[in-house]
């Protein structure tokens, strides 16, 4: 059997990025580590771009940089699932812009679409995102039925392969009315069609010779696709479908029992009428708290407290902006969570250690453990409140410049002087 | 006599602003009068709206933020007859008071949104809904908002709960001079007319840049540069100026003989010429802005608020010398060319140069929390070294957004003499964790988290909603 394009992928550039062989010790935090209770004057120690250690009465080794996090809040860098980041430079700015292929009214079906080879590393919105404490995002392909192959990547710049964490990291799909226009009408008409790319999937996988030979039938989309989607149906890529209505989510459901799929379930406005299901199917799902308006006849059970709710039921849930340019709003959305319901260190969990989970980053990422990579951040207060500053950020154990296009602009023009403003470059 | 008069004078509004801080706030029982064809009434969609019925409240033990530059620990507000009676660490309230304890909680002034799009484009989305841009001209002064206005989007109430008290709804940008905005009190309501702040002035929409040059570029018809842009401005002014011209000289010559014809368009562009419609123009660009206050000195009116304003930072000093003020994102970018060079110090950096910054929304969501993106932007301006206050970042979300809509001698504080607009929040309302617990309009309760009966819902939502869909 030939190697999938996910057992390629599967050797994920961790690691690979060029490492300042320091060690770093943030001591007397209070840390919240995201799988135990927080540790009240704790010390985070990063050696080589991991954590090396986490606790009190840590030894910090001589020669060791120390940061004094004394009164600060310590955590896991904030993961957000369903960005562009990297893909996208400014929204209408149309050659700017990466993540889908096609036009909305194609009947699209892009599996074999990998978002890498678009991604730019030096995009302004990389280091607009970290300032904010968000070290790690899920870039993904957007439109049509099947979008295509997203990936994760923390947010260091520097170069594409560096970057990435895991590629592919999930299939994306679209249920509903996202679909409508991609399969031209009925809700059935995106089943069938689903149905039918991906049993075409299946025969194409069990006679790839004679397909070679031009012995097979025709098939719904083409050898790339098909090919694309085999880790899909053998479980190992999972496949995100974006749905809104309680039926939407049913009928993924659904879809995913007759494939046997690893099903994730992305927007599930409607999700928390549906939770008991989504619990016994194991499906996380991935929510933007800021949407509780009925804006559509499918987003009509829209409430801020969807992610209580599903919570409460016991489903997986990660918290996500579904921005790009305002992907730094993840911990207001996951602040929102927690004035509609979600406990405090949940909210926390959700832009955190559940999206690692969720895409099988967890043994690396999403908290603050010995091995794992050093993606931390250092808050003035509570990271959710709208009031604290972020301090510090460290991606792979480095820690990176709190400065952006954003910032350098103020600065350039925190004096209105005419006659120098020109040669203002902004930087601190 | 007032009421009636020519062809566009809005004699409601003068009347508004003369009474502002006293008296009833609705005058329910104006009616239009019929006039001469050919002269435009004063008022012709008055405001119905009444105030919903009160009982002098006391709120106490709350920290009040006034907005007017105290903030009272365990204050307490009196509210009377739909006014604000008495502000202070202790009051003397009428025996039959209602009290409210707000220990723990904080209370600061109805909050006001200077741009929203909820009735004209409302939830759902939906093609047949699409009411905000009358995008078939580059030039539609003759269209009026509130025309589009549907009182049952359920945008409203979720705007109420997040303390909104009163709201400007523009039309879109698509086009030069897109429309009359209208200033409405966020009350459930059947018709849009009960809506209606008595007295606001009209403000008209105006947009610079992409947006236009866009819309009608692509069509093959002007305009579709900027230059376009300012080329359609100018011309329509000078037609604005001929027409009121021909007005004030019917009006001078004792208003006998034929008036001149009545013109929709020419009606509210002379309006604002006259000082008595408002300018709400949409500019992103410094370099736009500067160009907007040349024409609107060449023609000789004001701008009330840049909109949208992502460089108002760069041309801050511009904006205080004219007296405009800014509405603006606490961190929207990156949607187009001209919302590219952002910065989150926006906001700080146009109210630390003395011009009056202002939060908006723009957005049915961000309506719903116009607090915390008074929020963020403080942050910004704290992290970029400005000193500013919570009373003043309060402000940027009431007393300032009230001056742009020319209702600050009524709305906007709390000071006595003010409409009761009051909000009780469940704790500091720059946390994010803050939620609303009580608004009051008028002095009337109009929302209570903690009864189900106090919790209006549209017409739209009723027996489509899943159960438990509220929140």
């Amino acid at each position: 059997m030939r190697k999938t394009t996910l057992a390629l992928a599967a050797v994920a550039a961790l690691g690979a990025a060029p490492l300042a062989a320091q060690t770093i010790a943030i001591e007397g935090g209070t840390v919240h580590t995201m799988t135990g209770a927080p540790i009240e004057g704790g010390t985070v120690l990063i050696r080589d771009g991991r954590i090396a250690a986490v606790g009190r009465n840590i030894a910090v080794p001589a020669g060791a940089r120390r940061i004094d996090a004394r009164g600060r809040i310590v955590t896991p860098g904030l993961f957000d699932s369903g960005t562009n980041i990297g893909l996208r430079e400014l929204d209408a700015v149309v050659e700017t812009n990466d993540y889908r292929i096609g036009t909305e009214e194609e009947d699209l079906v892009a599996a074999a679409f990998n978002v890498t080879d678009g991604l730019n590393p030096n995009s302004m919105v990389i280091p607009i995102t970290r300032t904010a404490g968000i070290t790690t995002a899920l870039s993904r392909p957007q439109g049509g039925l099947i979008a295509g192959q997203g990936v994760v990547i923390d947010l260091l710049g520097g170069d594409v392969e560096a970057m990435l964490v895991r590629n592919p990291v999930a299939m994306y799909g679209n249920l509903g009315e996202s679909a409508r226009s991609a399969t031209r009408g009925a809700r059935g008409t995106t089943t069938l069609r689903l149905r039918e790319v991906l049993n075409d999937a299946r025969a194409y996988a069990r006679n790839r010779a004679a397909f070679e030979r031009g012995e097979t039938r025709e098939y719904a989309v083409s050898r790339s696709d098909l090919e694309a989607l085999q880790p899909v149906l053998a479980g190992r890529l999972p496949l995100v479908l974006e749905a809104h209505r309680a039926s939407d989510i049913e009928t993924a459901l659904r879809l995913a029992r007759e494939f046997d799929l690893k099903l994730v379930i992305y927007g599930g406005t409607e999700a928390w009428m549906v939770a008991d299901d989504l619990v016994r199917a194991r499906v996380p799902v991935i929510v933007k708290v800021l949407n509780n308006l009925p804006n559509t006849f499918e987003t009509l059970g829209a409430t801020y407290e969807n992610a209580a709710r599903l919570r409460r039921a016991g489903v997986q849930v990660a918290i996500t902006t579904g921005e790009t340019f305002k992907s730094f709003t993840l911990r207001q959305e996951a602040g929102n969570a927690v004035a509609y319901g979600l406990p405090h260190d949940e909210a926390l969990r959700a832009i955190t250690l559940v999206p690692a989970q969720i895409w099988g980053l967890d043994g690396d990422y999403g908290s603050l453990a010995p091995g794992k990579v050093a993606n931390v951040v250092v808050w003035g207060g509570d990271p959710l409140e709208l009031l604290t500053s972020v301090e510090h950020v460290f991606i792979r154990g480095r820690e990176v410049p709190l400065e952006n296009r954003e910032t350098q602009l103020r600065d350039r023009y925190l004096r209105l002087d005419d006659t120098g403003r020109g040669y203002v470059r902004g930087t601190r | 006599m007032k009421r009636v008069l020519s062809a566009l004078l809005l004699a409601a509004m003068a009347a508004g602003c003369a009474q502002a801080g006293r008296g009833p706030a609705a005058s329910p029982s104006q009616r239009p009068t019929t006039l001469p064809g050919a002269v435009a009434l004063a008022d012709p969609f008055p405001s119905t709206y009444r105030s919903f019925p009160s009982r002098p409240t006391l709120i106490r033990g709350g920290t009040v933020m006034t907005a007017a530059g105290q903030v009272i620990p365990n204050g307490q507000v009196l509210m009377v007859d739909g006014r604000i009676a008495a502000v202070g660490a202790s009051v003397n309230a009428p025996a039959d008071a209602v009290v409210i304890d707000a220990t723990g909680k904080y209370v600061t002034p109805g909050i006001i949104d200077t741009h929203s799009h909820l009735g004209a484009y409302p939830a759902p989305g939906v093609q047949a809904h699409e009411d905000g841009n009358e995008s078939t001209d580059p030039v539609t002064a003759e269209v009026w908002v509130e025309h589009s206005v549907w009182p049952q989007d359920p945008g409203f109430t979720r705007a109420l709960e997040g303390g909104i008290t009163t709201l400007q709804v523009l039309p879109g940008s698509a086009n030069l001079f897109g429309g009359r905005s209208v200033t409405l009190r966020n009350v459930p309501a059947r018709t849009v007319q009960a809506m209606k702040f008595p007295g606001a002035p009209y403000g008209l929409k105006m947009a610079c840049g992409e947006n236009p040059k866009r819309v009608y570029g692509t069509r093959n018809r002007a305009p579709s540069t900027r230059m376009g842009n300012v080329a359609g401005y100018r011309t329509a002014w000078i037609n604005a100026q001929e027409y009121r011209q021909k007005l004030e000289d019917w009006e001078r010559g004792g208003r006998t003989g034929t008036p001149p014809k009545r013109d929709l368009e020419l009606e509210t562009l002379a309006g604002v010429l006259r000082g008595e419609i408002l300018v709400h123009n949409h500019c992103y660009r410094a370099d736009e802005m500067a160009q907007m206050i040349d024409i609107a000195r060449e023609f000789g009116y004001r701008i009330r608020s840049f909109h949208h304003g992502v460089e108002a930072y760069k041309v801050r000093d511009l904006l205080a010398r004219d007296s405009i003020s800014g509405s603006l994102w606490a961190d929207w970018w990156g949607f187009k060319m001209e919302a590219l060079d952002f910065t989150k110090a926006n906001i700080a950096l146009v109210h630390s140069a003395g011009a009056r910054a202002i939060v908006h929304s723009d957005d049915p969501i961000g309506i719903q929390r116009l607090n915390q993106e008074a929020a963020k932007a403080l942050l910004a301006g704290r992290e970029a070294g400005l000193q500013i206050s919570e009373d003043e970042a309060l402000r940027w979300i009431t007393a300032n957004a009230a001056w742009a809509l020319g209702i600050h001698d009524r709305v906007g504080t709390l000071e006595p003499g003010k409409i009761a607009d009051v909000v009780v929040w469940s704790a500091n309302p720059f946390s994010v964790y803050a939620r609303v617990d009580r608004v009051f309009i008028d002095g009337a309760l109009i929302y209570d988290r903690s009864n189900p009966a106090l919790q209006p819902r549209t017409d739209f939502e009723v027996g489509i909603l899943p159960r438990g869909a509220t929140q």
